[in-house]
């Protein structure tokens, strides 16, 4: 994964012009943001809204309507294990307890080193693969206690 | 000639070592010339590998990385004798026993070159729409008898023929490729495999009510899919095939490609059209229908994927070949998606009529880790969860709905023996509270006090009073709320509680919850 950028109001804007003046501007230009920033800074919001001639409350109430986007930064590595039924079929549940014990964290939480954030997600579309997971963007299928500790272990 | 092999790019490919296994040959055979296809949709069998020989295709799976210099040493390049040696993979059961009209290239071809896209038969359906002319174009698909394949089953050729009509320019054709439901990956593997596929089928609709632009809106879930879309799109622009005279015949047709941001919801198509215009993606109140008030306030064209990509075979074969196949008011084929804990999990796709039975335990070849099946939930998060009783129901939309579920997106989750089903249905209570998007009571709160009354069933408090209050939640659900998220999470719920009720009796099962 590419190391995220330091906010910066210049760079912002520069992401802002390149959007706003195609149809529906906001979530392409949220992505963009978030693939620069690591994820929606406090401080980006205001110069949305103003650019998209919006709310700075309509702004907000997008970016926490979506899961992808963030308000912090997640750790250097993102573990998003799938918890939906045809996984749930292949034991994902009991997958999901071992990564939280072996990190020591709930779903959706960042172990404190920084090292990983672990997210549940609802579907990746690998579900004859199951039990199936995304680590850092990579798809990984038929997941197995086993093969779950050597991604684990892999994260430095 | 140096010999061509086939590895799939597909995600599930990957996601088992496709990769691995595509790096291993590059290094150990330069001399082969290799191409990433798509998945043919067998993917116990992935990573399926092919290799052309004068026989045909010879296919070998699952391999891994490791197998490669095996394989070379047993006579890969010819087709050689090796254990992993599956032969022509069209003669596998699992392949023979299908009709692929909407998938006929899906694995076969190289998604990212056009030009084998047309050797297999790639825009002879836009050919026959633009000599047929718009309104005999639509006929044909109303003739078809295709019904939307994202899962409310609404007639595609009804649907276009309201865009076509209504006032307004400009009209907009929108792809709902937002396929959240956990046991489908259909749309995946033709936006994957077959990309070309989708955007012939959106022409055709642009050309047929109107329309000249499109928006395809994929979750972020599939970058694959997303990037083999992206590429298609630029290589169709780049040869003429979408732009401002597509194929000399005047019309001008665009597509872009919206990536949706990680809302179930926006499966829902008044959410995605909400979602893409840059709002929360929260379900609009119809009437006004979307044909009539769509996308930017305009008459819009919104269907599933495969909907759209079975459109190009309509044309090209005439609406009488999809039409004669099928049962009842389910017309041609049905990409059945056969996933969870099964032995053969894959598409299959056959035209409708096909039973539950035969699917799960014949084509599945039953469980994965080899126990019983005990039920199968059918259509996502939102479909009905079936016991063996009911096996003999044929796929069809009717009968579906004759038996209180839905086939939906045609996505069958097989479960074991060990499965809990109190806590599959609470489980569906707390999905449907996560994805809300928080419009309407009954989904909002409901769902949430949903996955309250089944901690409580499962920690056996007042069992028989909470089950009752379970299913008078269910009915408030389904009848007060304004999409299928709120309104369908009851069919999961109490399809568990109706014929798995030795479940839903509080402790022992459940001491552990408590």
């Amino acid at each position: 994964m590419l190391a995220p950028e330091p906010w910066s109001a210049e760079r912002a804007a520069e992401v802002i012009d390149r959007h706003r003046a195609r149809p529906g501007p906001l979530l392409p230009l949220l992505h963009e943001l978030q693939e620069v920033f690591g994820c929606i800074p406090d401080q980006a919001i205001r110069p949305v809204a103003e650019a998209l001639n919006l709310s700075r409350a309509e702004v907000h109430g997008v970016v926490s309507f979506y899961h992808d986007y963030r308000r912090s930064l997640p750790g250097r590595h993102v573990l998003k294990l799938c918890q939906a039924e045809a996984c749930q079929a292949m034991g994902c549940r009991s997958l999901a307890a071992q990564a939280c014990e072996q990190l020591g964290i709930g779903m959706g939480e960042t172990t404190a080193d920084g090292r990983v954030t672990l997210e549940a997600v609802y579907c990746l579309g690998l579900c004859a693969t199951a039990p199936s997971a995304m680590l850092d963007g990579a798809v990984h299928g038929r997941l197995t206690p086993g093969r779950l500790d050597l991604l684990l272990d892999g994260l430095t | 000639m140096t010999g061509r092999i086939f590895v799939p790019g597909d995600a599930a490919a990957v996601a088992v070592g496709a990769d691995e296994v595509a790096a291993a040959l590059l290094r150990e055979a330069p001399d082969l010339s290799l191409v990433r296809t798509g998945s043919r949709g067998l993917f116990w069998l992935e990573p399926l590998i092919e290799v052309q020989t004068p026989a045909g295709r010879i296919g070998y799976g699952p391999v891994t990385a490791a197998d490669v210099p095996g394989l070379l040493a047993a006579g890969l390049r010819d087709g050689g004798a090796h254990p992993l040696r599956l032969g022509r993979p069209e003669e596998l059961p699992f392949l023979r026993r299908q009709t692929r009209l909407t998938f006929a290239r899906c694995g076969i071809v190289d998604p990212r070159c056009l030009d084998d896209y047309r050797a297999h038969g790639g825009y002879a359906g836009l050919a026959r729409a633009v000599s047929l002319g718009p309104a005999a174009t639509l006929e044909e698909v109303v003739q078809s008898g295709l019904r939307g394949r994202g899962g409310a089953g609404f007639p595609t050729g009804i649907k276009w023929r309201t865009v076509a009509a209504a006032p307004g320019a400009p009209k907009f054709i929108v792809c709902n490729a937002d396929e959240g439901d956990s046991g489908t990956f259909s749309d995946r593997m033709i936006m994957e495999g077959d990309p070309f596929v989708l955007i012939e089928g959106m022409t055709i609709a642009g050309f047929a009510v109107g329309a000249t632009r499109g928006y395809i809106y994929v979750r972020s879930e599939y970058p694959h899919a997303i990037a083999a879309l992206n590429d298609a799109i630029a290589i169709a622009r780049a040869t003429g095939w979408l732009g401002t005279n597509i194929a000399d015949s005047g019309f001008a047709f665009d597509i872009e490609v919206r990536v949706g941001a990680g809302a179930y919801v926006c499966g829902e198509e008044t959410a995605l059209l909400d979602s893409i215009e840059g709002r929360r993606g929260q379900v609009r109140a119809k009437p006004p229908l979307p044909a009539h008030v769509g996308l930017f306030g305009q008459p819009t064209v919104i269907n599933n994927v495969i909907s759209l990509a079975t459109v190009p075979v309509i044309l090209a074969e005439g609406a009488a070949r999809y039409r004669d196949l099928g049962m009842g008011r389910s017309r041609g084929t049905m990409p059945i998606q056969l996933a969870g804990n099964v032995r053969h999990g894959g598409l299959f796709e056959a035209a409708f009529g096909v039973t539950l039975g035969e699917l799960v335990d014949d084509i599945g070849g039953g469980t994965a880790s080899g126990r019983k099946v005990r039920a199968v939930q059918v259509g996502g998060p939102l479909g009905a969860y079936f016991p063996r009783a009911l096996f003999a129901t044929p796929f069809d939309y009717e009968a579906f709905a004759a038996a209180d579920g839905l086939i939906g997106h045609g996505g069958v989750v097989v479960f074991d023996d060990t499965v809990d089903m109190a806590e599959q249905a609470r489980f569906a209570m707390e999905f449907c509270a996560i994805e809300s998007c928080g419009k309407c009571t009954p989904c909002r709160l409901g769902s949430t006090r949903g996955v309250e009354v089944m901690a409580r069933i499962m920690r056996g408090e007042h069992v028989a009073a909470n089950r009752a209050l379970l299913v008078d939640l269910c009915e408030t659900m389904k009848f007060g709320s304004l999409c299928a998220l709120g309104g369908f999470t009851p069919y999961p719920v109490i399809s568990a509680l109706t014929h798995f009720p030795e479940d839903f009796a509080g402790p022992p099962l459940h001491a552990a919850a408590a």
